[in-house]
């Protein structure tokens, strides 16, 4: 069957109502649909205006409770009059609500009242990190002592499986320590870091946790991610920053518990 | 509640899960997750609990991890809000499957759906939206219907929608077309007592003749709830379906009128936005149980006479 079939577009009209219903649901400037009216020819206008107002107002909270700390950043008027342009022109694709603003992040980085705030964007990245690590698969982090009983010879050859809550958010501004008060209940102080900030997304047990990785550290577990061995990652990591510190690395990993197992890369 | 007594067994393995005890007679409410710490702590109770089905859509985290808590406790009720039933195109296979997944995980005692549609093509809206009752429009929607029981494999019950407007092409009434779904399709029905009022206002009926029409044999389930109120363009009371405060004193004696004519069926208190503090949410349901308690007997009797 064709699509406009499928949807009712061709099959004489007997089903095209969602054709002729959607399109003014996200678009103001359209007229009421005609296929629509009050009873008893009353007027349709303010009635389908329910519609529509449903239908933004509550994809602009979808965004807002996705986004909280980037929404407390900017101040709530100033966040829903971005998120009403971004939900008509972007609006979701999926029932399940969790999924949406992936495209949010980049909205922000090109809006134009928030060139400002050139770390907003990054903000709601590490946001729309968090809610993929609330909802990932649970699953076991990789013990310490896995790591122990591989072979020192065999070490850099040893592949690690992520865990499926893992993310990491790459920013050229603080925007760790910008997320982290402005994500908490508590008063925001002022923010005195400048350095740039990687952040890594981990969710071992219930708990969602945000941290700033130090340098090297997001090329190395990224390539680890990616599916390189560790001695690749290594490289890497060194390649990208002198101050790399191995051993605190590995530590923070398995702290963080941003894998779930080791492949000794054996058959 | 012949709905009720319909549901085949969908797990042949026959592990259920406590608790077994049924929902018949009585009153449960919308399960948010903030309210889970106060739900733990007080103890169980009678009652039971609703969750929008796409809320636990997700591979794993807190959200599973509180629903299994309160299923351990509680029966549930899942209720879906984004089938798209009421929709001409076809319904979303993958959505499908995470719906019959949730249902077989979690083995709730009614599982429920929404006469409307919410997706156009690809754009989810995230409403439910209004369709034409037309034979076109209700042959489509009974084979969702049918397509969503055969892939949970066991009816569901249909919810009654709350409009605003009309469509021209409808060449039914709501009652007929919803008559014509469950004949068709053996579902049940999900009586929304607040839509009931929101529409019949909003479209200048009675909802007292809507509810004698009403095929009360085939509710499973009602659902109370709270509305907002707004004018339509000629300045006459328009009432928006929000489930954003207590339930109204109309249909409190909407549902006396139902409850005292059909008996307990087991009934539900939504509240979905600006939610409270669980005492006032449980304190919603405690009203609504007592108007049950109160008409209990009649229908205990009518079940021993219905044995003899």
């Amino acid at each position: 069957m064709l699509v406009d079939e499928r949807i009712g577009r061709r099959d004489g009209g007997r089903l095209s109502f969602a054709v002729a219903f959607s399109p003014a649901l996200l678009d103001p400037q359209s007229e009421t649909p005609a296929a629509v009216t009050g009873p008893n020819e009353k007027a349709a206008v303010r009635r389908y205006n329910v519609y529509r107002n449903n239908v933004t107002v509550s994809l602009i909270d979808a965004l807002a409770a996705i986004f909280p700390a980037t929404q407390r950043i900017t101040g709530v008027e100033f966040f829903r009059a971005m998120a009403r342009f971004h939900v008509r022109a972007t609006p979701p694709t999926s029932p399940l609500l969790f999924d949406y603003g992936r495209d949010f992040p980049g909205f922000i980085e090109r809006y134009e009242y928030a060139r400002s705030m050139p770390w907003l964007a990054d903000v709601a990245r590490i946001e729309r990190a968090w809610l993929d690590a609330y909802h990932a698969a649970d699953m076991d982090t990789l013990r310490p002592e896995a790591l122990a009983s591989i072979p020192p010879e065999r070490l850099s050859d040893v592949f690690f499986v992520p865990h499926p809550a893992t993310r990491i958010v790459c920013s050229e501004f603080p925007a760790v320590s910008i997320f982290v008060p402005n994500r908490s209940e508590g008063p925001v102080d002022p923010i005195v870091a400048v350095a740039p900030q990687d952040a890594l997304i981990t969710r071992p047990g219930l708990e969602v946790v945000v941290r700033h990785l130090p340098p090297g550290g997001a090329i190395f577990l990224a390539c680890l991610i990616s599916g390189r061995t560790l001695g690749q990652a290594v490289s890497a990591a060194f390649e990208a920053s002198t101050a790399f510190d191995l051993p605190a690395n590995i530590a923070g990993m398995i702290e963080a518990g941003v894998f779930t197992a080791i492949d000794s890369g054996d058959p | 509640m012949s709905a009720m007594r319909k549901l085949p067994d969908s797990h042949p393995t026959g592990r259920l899960r406590p608790p077994s005890y049924a929902i018949a007679g009585l009153a449960g409410t919308s399960f948010k997750h903030a309210h889970l710490p106060a739900i733990l702590a007080e103890g169980t109770r009678d009652g039971f609990f609703e969750v929008h089905a796409e809320n636990y859509m997700g591979a794993g985290g807190p959200p599973h991890h509180a629903l299994e808590q309160i299923r351990r406790d509680y029966p549930l009720s899942l209720h879906g809000v984004a089938m798209s039933i009421g929709g001409p195109q076809p319904l979303d296979r993958n959505h499908l499957e995470r719906f019959r997944a949730l249902a077989e995980r979690y083995e709730p005692a009614v599982v429920s759906e929404h006469l409307a549609w919410s997706t156009h093509e690809t754009t989810y809206f995230n409403d439910l939206l209004p369709l034409p009752y037309t034979e076109a429009t209700l042959s489509r929607v009974s084979e969702h219907v049918d397509e969503v029981q055969q892939a949970i494999r066991r009816p569901i019950l249909l919810e009654n929608p709350s409009t605003y407007v009309v469509f021209r092409e409808s060449a039914m009434s709501e009652m007929d077309f919803i008559r014509g779904i469950v004949q068709r399709t053996g579902c049940g029905l999900l009586l929304d007592l607040n839509n009931v009022f929101v529409s019949a206002t909003n479209h200048g009926y009675s909802a007292l003749d809507y509810l004698s029409d009403f095929p009360m044999e085939h509710v499973g389930e009602i659902h109370l709830a709270g509305h907002a109120e707004q004018v339509d363009d000629e300045g006459d009371r328009l009432l928006i379906d929000s489930h954003d405060g207590p339930v109204a004193d109309a249909v409190w004696k909407l549902f006396e009128i139902v409850v005292s004519r059909s008996g307990p069926i087991p009934t539900l208190v939504e509240w979905d936005s600006n939610i409270p503090d669980w005492p006032v949410l449980k304190a919603e349901a405690g009203a609504a149980q007592q108007i049950l308690d109160r008409h209990a007997t009649p229908v205990t009797s009518g079940k021993v006479h219905a044995r003899r």
